[in-house]
């Protein structure tokens, strides 16, 4: 379980997380839903390490996470899939994958979970030899989500994965989210689509200028009537 | 000009194509990982001439050793240099870093004044690579056949390195994206400070074979070379490595070619590089085999 305990980071002068509290059990998936610059990608990024936080705490398993350098946030099985897909464009999708294993030595299981993740996403295989720049989109962001289960996660992290693809891969890569937790994996998703994340989460908190301003099951933020008004378009 | 004359230049001209080969390599894989021109690598390359010398005349080494022991000790240097003018100022301003690295190399130059002294010290080429060779018409020097032979030994090496080995994989990941392969969990520190090494070994390579060439060694001896690689580096594209041998061949070439057919220039062979860095810039901005990066924002 992450515990997510009065996170606070400032960047220069802007308090950009303002003490989020923020729970995600074993085996679920959470949502973290908000507009453009409440915070979201903020939280993500601190919980690995990539940002400092000013104040607060993240635990993973009782372990405090807070101040550990981002390889071994990683090792520990927390791994976040960054908004845009950042696939390293100049190696192959083969290579990608293997820098996904990077830190395992367990060469058997990494085989296995290389063919694991063909599996789930045939376009790579196909394309394994093909640099990743050279990829569509939907596939690049299969790829990122093919090379962070290299890494064995625990807790899969994801920021915007729907950003910027055709509605077929979109709802592919919410399937395959959920597959990817029905396999063991717990996520925490991030979206602007909010209607989608909801759909697929079990619980959902919403983030708004650095605070969460509601938080509950990811069925009943559907239905209720401020969320639906301020992320989902309808009412008035 | 005779025939057999332009041999014997070109024999000159791929040896020291080859020098700035090894030296402009440094700079390049430095700046593709950090994207950093490293001001110092110039007097790193003065500091494996000198370490050599030392091992030469002071421990009574063999050539090859004091070779070997010069070229890992200024890859421990290397490493130490970023650990302490780099590392600090990862997350400060790109000028900052650019001005630490300008005042680490003016501080090994002032103390290798102080330590070394500054006047100019004669470099105790071993018989065997002084010996000349006489190819048909041509006659070469030993040293003058083994350093591109060398150089392309270690070429290869490195190449297998960068394109075949799990670490190379890593440098080409954080070259592209620091933070995404942060999140694979690759310890940027260490890739780092890998490259450093490579790059100041190369250039300790480089500098102790210009001394068998020119063995004639003086605390500012790496500041010309070290300015012609950083051009042979940009004008072949800076951040690759093919690139960076390009340009130093290009650079060994056009300089002594220019010497050789226009001998009144000799006097301005230092400028050539200066003059090729602006026509390159100007016809093809990113170099010879560079690609246009977008600005990561």
């Amino acid at each position: 379980m992450l515990t997510i305990d009065k996170l606070s980071v400032h960047y220069g002068g802007i308090h950009a997380l303002q003490g989020i509290d923020l729970e995600v059990p074993d085996g679920k998936i959470v949502t973290l839903i908000g507009a453009n610059g409440a915070g979201k990608s903020t939280t993500l990024k601190s919980i690995v390490g990539l940002v400092k936080n000013s104040g607060g705490s993240v635990s993973w398993n009782g372990e405090t996470l807070t101040g550990l350098p981002t390889k071994d946030i990683v090792e520990r099985g927390v791994v976040l899939v960054p908004e845009g897909r950042r696939v390293f464009p100049n190696l192959t999708v083969d290579e990608n994958l293997t820098l996904g294993a990077y830190t395992r030595k367990d060469k058997a299981e990494v085989a296995a979970d290389r063919a694991r993740v063909f599996g789930l996403f045939p376009r790579l295989e196909e394309r394994k030899r093909q640099k990743a720049g050279t990829l569509s989109g939907g596939e690049q962001q299969m790829l990122a989500v093919g090379r962070a289960l290299m890494t064995k996660p625990r807790l899969l992290m994801m920021d915007e994965p729907s950003l910027g693809l055709a509605p077929l891969v979109v709802k592919m890569i919410f399937d395959i989210i959920r597959e990817i937790n029905k396999a063991g994996v717990t996520v925490l998703l991030i979206e602007q689509n909010a209607k989608a994340a909801l759909e697929v989460a079990d619980y959902g908190y919403v983030l708004e200028t650095g605070r969460i301003i509601f938080h509950g099951k990811g069925r009943e933020l559907l239905a209720d009537d401020r969320v639906r008004k301020a992320y989902l378009g309808e009412g008035e | 000009m005779t025939f057999t004359l332009f041999l014997q230049h070109l024999a000159n001209a791929l040896s020291l194509g080859s020098l700035y080969a090894l030296i402009a390599i440094g700079y390049t894989m430095v700046y593709g990982i950090l994207r950093l021109i490293n001001f110092a690598h110039g007097d790193v390359f003065m500091l494996g001439a000198y370490l050599a010398f030392y091992g030469i005349t002071m421990f009574s080494l063999p050539w090859w050793g004091a070779l070997v022991l010069a070229v890992v000790v200024t890859a421990v240097f290397g490493v130490g240099l970023e650990r302490v003018a780099y590392r600090p100022l990862r997350d400060s301003p790109k000028i900052s870093v650019m001005i630490s690295a300008i005042g680490a190399s003016f501080l090994i130059e002032n103390l290798g004044i102080v330590i070394f002294g500054g006047r100019p010290k004669g470099f105790p080429v071993p018989e065997v690579l002084s010996r000349v060779i006489r190819l048909g018409a041509v006659s070469v020097q030993a040293v003058s056949l083994l350093i591109p032979a060398f150089a392309a030994l270690i070429l290869a090496v490195l190449l297998w390195v960068v394109n075949r080995t799990k670490t190379g994989m890593a440098m080409r990941a954080v070259s592209t994206d620091l933070d995404a392969a942060r999140l694979m969990g690759v310890d940027v520190n260490k890739v780092i400070a890998f490259t450093f090494g490579a790059g100041s070994l190369l250039a300790a390579l480089g500098g102790i074979m210009w001394s068998f060439k020119y063995p004639n060694l003086s605390p500012l001896m790496g500041v010309m070379p070290g300015l012609k690689c950083f051009i042979a580096a940009v004008i072949g594209g800076i951040g690759n490595i093919m690139g960076a041998v390009l340009g130093g061949f290009l650079l060994g070439f056009i300089e002594l070619m220019t010497i050789a057919f226009l001998p009144d220039l000799t006097g301005y062979r230092d400028a050539f590089a200066f003059v090729l860095l602006i026509v390159v810039l100007l016809v093809k901005p990113t170099g010879l085999l560079g690609k246009r990066q977008s600005e990561k924002v």
